[in-house]
């Protein structure tokens, strides 16, 4: 049972999007973007490709900073502060907010360097503890059980499906507040994308998480809240059930019953 | 005509086309490994590596030249290495949008493909001009200028190989810009740069013509920097040029030593290179 305070807690949003545009050079690819993501909820992006959505999820760890000719206006807290702002710790944003992409990543370097990487960036911790973190990060992500005899052979060595539950360790086990999914699935089988399923809705007891996705049916069952974009602009956002229940515009209809999209 | 049998037609003609290429250069390629081989093993013997280089008519050997290319290419290669493998991040890492790293790797790639002997010239007119006299160290920076290019291009190009994926994968968990660098993109693509490295090596071992103006020769052993000294090219130029028939045989020695540590080099290069690949 939650108390009041936690309850409170909950619907404040931890992330907070008003009157945000992003340019690709002169092309305006998101176009006034006003839009609240929920504390321990996971929230949906769904929308045709080249609608914004990941476009979207990648401006909330800046990660268009690495491209010189991309650039976001207005405004977006994570809780108070304003990420925009040119003089915030980009590195220390990126440890509260972590990010999973389409592609798994593994780094060039064993299973257990893998997981490590981040966390020695961010804490000191003595070899025992760095263990137990490492065992913490792959049990939460549903590897442990399959490389726990394997932690010395190199990331790369792992199947597809695994080396995403990899990444996901490798991003939890620095311990962020906010979770970016970036299609995390759509590189990977059924049966790997029903795990990683499982385990996003396991996870955001602890992590606010933000997915984009091209599934529709994965954006219904996994999230809590649903954004729908198109085009750039954030046609409807609001309760999962309600979106694809009884969505308030026939845009958005059309796209979820599959007459348009 | 039936357009599937024109289509079968065109693909033989193109099959055979390149074949008839393939067999062209691996011809002349035999053929110049066989002539070495042969004329060289002729000249082979102990003295080449114990004895100095004689004056015509007298025992000798390579010995002096031998000692003096180990330490020309030994040393332009670690001269040139630090500088290739920096700047090459600093193109593919720091300055790959901006006007100044892509004005930088145009001009690179000239450098590259200098003939060597501008490269002799210049150091010539910079250094061993002003010095006053010929010296190994003038030689070493004349095959230094030589690596840099080489293995700032390779660099580049290893360090733009690695995918953006995985760059922003590292970013994405708060990393700064010099350990992305250090702990992952240089790690992924460190088979790529040694493989340029060896290359450039294989490259400036054979180097004649920059040497001409710059470390000259030496009938006898030096090992003092700022004196002339003998190097295998430019010893086998001079004896190979001679009339002198002992000189000349010794000089097809020379050649097969130099084939045979080039030719051993790229092998390196390439078996390195894909080990390193599988993993």
């Amino acid at each position: 049972m939650l108390n009041d305070t936690q309850t409170a807690e909950a619907m404040t949003p931890q992330i907070t999007v008003r009157d945000f545009n992003f340019y690709y050079g002169k092309y305006h690819a998101l176009k006034n973007i006003n839009l609240d993501v929920y504390r321990t909820k996971v929230t949906a992006f769904i929308g045709p490709s080249g609608c914004g959505k990941s476009t979207l999820l990648r401006t909330m760890n800046r990660m268009y900073d690495l491209y010189p000719d991309q650039r976001a206006e207005g405004t977006l807290l994570l809780d108070k502060t304003n990420i925009l702002d040119k003089g915030i710790d980009i590195n220390y944003l990126r440890s509260r907010v972590g990010m999973v992409f389409q592609k798994p990543t593994p780094f060039p370097m064993s299973i257990y360097d893998n997981i490590a990487f981040g966390v020695k960036l961010q804490e000191k911790l003595s070899r025992a503890e760095m263990d137990e973190r490492v065992e913490w990060a792959l049990k939460k992500a549903a590897l442990w059980g399959e490389v726990k005899d394997t932690l010395n052979q190199s990331g790369m060595s792992l199947s597809g499906g695994q080396q995403q539950r990899l990444c996901i360790a490798r991003a939890i086990a620095v311990k962020p507040e906010v979770l970016l999914l970036d299609e995390p699935t759509s590189a990977l089988d059924p049966i790997s994308t029903m795990r990683i399923e499982e385990l996003v809705t396991e996870l955001k007891d602890e992590f606010t998480i933000v997915i984009v996705t091209h599934n529709m049916q994965q954006a219904a069952r996994m999230s809590d809240y649903t954004a729908y974009m198109y085009l750039g602009e954030l046609i409807e956002f609001g309760v999962t059930d309600q979106i694809f229940i009884k969505p308030q515009k026939k845009q958005t209809e059309d796209y979820i019953t599959g007459r348009f999209g | 005509m039936d357009i599937r049998f024109k289509r079968k037609l065109i693909n033989y003609f193109a099959l055979s086309m390149s074949m008839i290429a393939v067999a062209f250069g691996l011809f002349w390629l035999f053929w110049i490994l066989l002539s070495v081989f042969k004329l060289g093993l002729g000249g082979l013997n102990l003295d080449l590596f114990t004895k100095m280089t004689p004056p015509p008519g007298s025992e000798g050997g390579l010995l002096n030249a031998i000692v003096g290319s180990f330490i020309h290419v030994g040393l332009a290669t670690l001269i040139g290495t630090p500088f290739g493998v920096l700047a090459g991040v600093y193109l593919a890492e720091y300055g790959r949008y901006t006007w100044l790293g892509r004005s930088t790797l145009f001009i690179n790639d000239i450098l590259l493909s200098a003939p060597s002997i501008v490269i002799g010239l210049f150091v010539y007119a910079v250094f061993v001009a002003r010095v006053g006299h010929f010296s190994a160290l003038a030689g070493i920076f004349a095959l230094a200028l030589l690596v840099i290019p080489v293995v700032i291009r390779t660099t580049e190009n290893m360090l733009v190989l690695v995918p953006n994926n995985l760059r922003e994968a590292v970013y994405a968990l708060g990393t700064p810009k010099w350990k992305v660098i250090t702990k992952v993109t240089l790690r992924a693509s460190v088979a790529g740069i040694m493989t340029g490295i060896l290359l450039a090596v294989a490259r400036v071992s054979g180097e004649t013509a920059p040497l001409l103006f710059t470390s000259l020769s030496n009938q006898f052993w030096t090992l003092d920097l700022n004196k002339p000294m003998a190097t295998l090219p430019v010893t086998i130029f001079k004896f190979a040029m001679s009339p002198f028939e002992d000189w000349q045989r010794m000089a097809w020695a020379g050649v097969f030593l130099i084939t045979l540590g080039v030719l051993s080099l790229n092998i390196l290069a390439r078996v390195f290179f894909r080990q390193k690949h599988k993993n």
